[in-house]
């Protein structure tokens, strides 16, 4: 770890801050991104219109970064994939489930001073770390 | 106009995202790894972001509706139950196995790279089962 990435990180945290912060000062939303593709997902939900609009823009800033910042997006995975399979299914229902992720519980939720928020923000980072210490350093798999 | 806005907000969001190494899947592991080689950087990221939000979100509160005039749309849950607590402890597991939440995951997508393709195909499949698990807990509740 360095400054750079400090910096980077800082700047990049503002950034999505600001992203948050911006939607719910014009759109009056939420910028959870779990909510808004299960919103897009169910067909009584209505509201579709902006949400899309909103992932329409996740993807373009996808594609800035891929030209302008290549490095920045990932393209390989230290995971085999039958556990990305798994891992996406754990993080969808687990997002519906309990309304919200990083995003919308870790971001805009606390920035609400939402204590429910912060319970699910607390509990997630948990068993993320537990998983990951199970993962490196119990069972071992290379990579990581 | 309230399209344009979100689609704006988006692209600063994604951007944000991937300046701040949320992209990078073995970063954020690296970040959860407390008792490994862990990589603090990241903790970073969600400081800064609350820090803005915090002291944002509560001016813009304080007015009657949006600049583009939808009364804002907030969540009304607020307390803390098995559900909310169950649903993060399975998210929390699936961030671990993979480095990926929603919002990184699709702004990935743009890479076309299998790795996140099967990650997000999934992550819908299991936003669905989710769904049908809280509709049934409705019907339940309900009866």
């Amino acid at each position: 770890m360095d400054t750079t990435d400090i910096v980077k990180a800082l700047v990049g945290g503002a950034l999505i801050g600001g992203a948050a912060s911006g939607l719910l000062l014009f759109n009056g939303r939420i910028a959870g991104t779990s909510n808004i593709v299960a919103g897009i997902l169910s067909v009584r939900s209505g509201d579709v219109a902006w949400r899309l609009s909103f992932v329409l823009g996740l993807l373009a800033g996808g594609a800035v970064l891929v030209v302008e910042a290549p490095s920045a997006i990932s393209t390989v995975h230290p995971r085999p994939l039958p556990v990305l399979a798994g891992a996406g299914v754990l993080v969808g229902m687990g997002t519906r489930i309990s309304n919200g992720c990083t995003s919308g519980h870790g971001v805009c939720g606390l920035a609400r001073r939402s204590v429910r928020s912060l319970a699910a923000t607390l509990t997630f980072m948990g068993t993320g770390a537990v998983t990951v210490y199970i993962v490196n350093h119990v069972l071992r798999w290379s990579a990581g | 106009m309230k399209l344009i806005s979100a689609f704006v907000f988006g692209v600063v969001f994604a951007l944000g995202l991937g300046l701040a190494g949320m992209t990078q899947p073995a970063k954020v592991i690296g970040f959860l790894d407390f008792t490994g080689r862990w990589n603090p950087t990241l903790a970073f990221v969600m400081g800064g972001a609350v820090l803005v939000g915090l002291s944002a979100f509560p001016r813009i509160l304080k007015r009657r509706a949006a600049v583009l005039g939808d009364a804002f749309a907030l969540p009304v849950r607020t307390h803390i139950d098995a559900q909310l607590l169950n649903g993060a402890v399975l998210f929390g597991v699936g961030w671990g196995l993979s480095g990926y939440c929603p919002g990184p995951a699709v702004v990935s997508l743009v890479t076309g790279a299998t790795p996140v393709l099967v990650f997000v195909a999934f992550m819908l499949v299991g936003l669905q089962l989710g769904g049908r698990f809280l509709r049934a807990g409705d019907r339940s509740s309900a009866a």
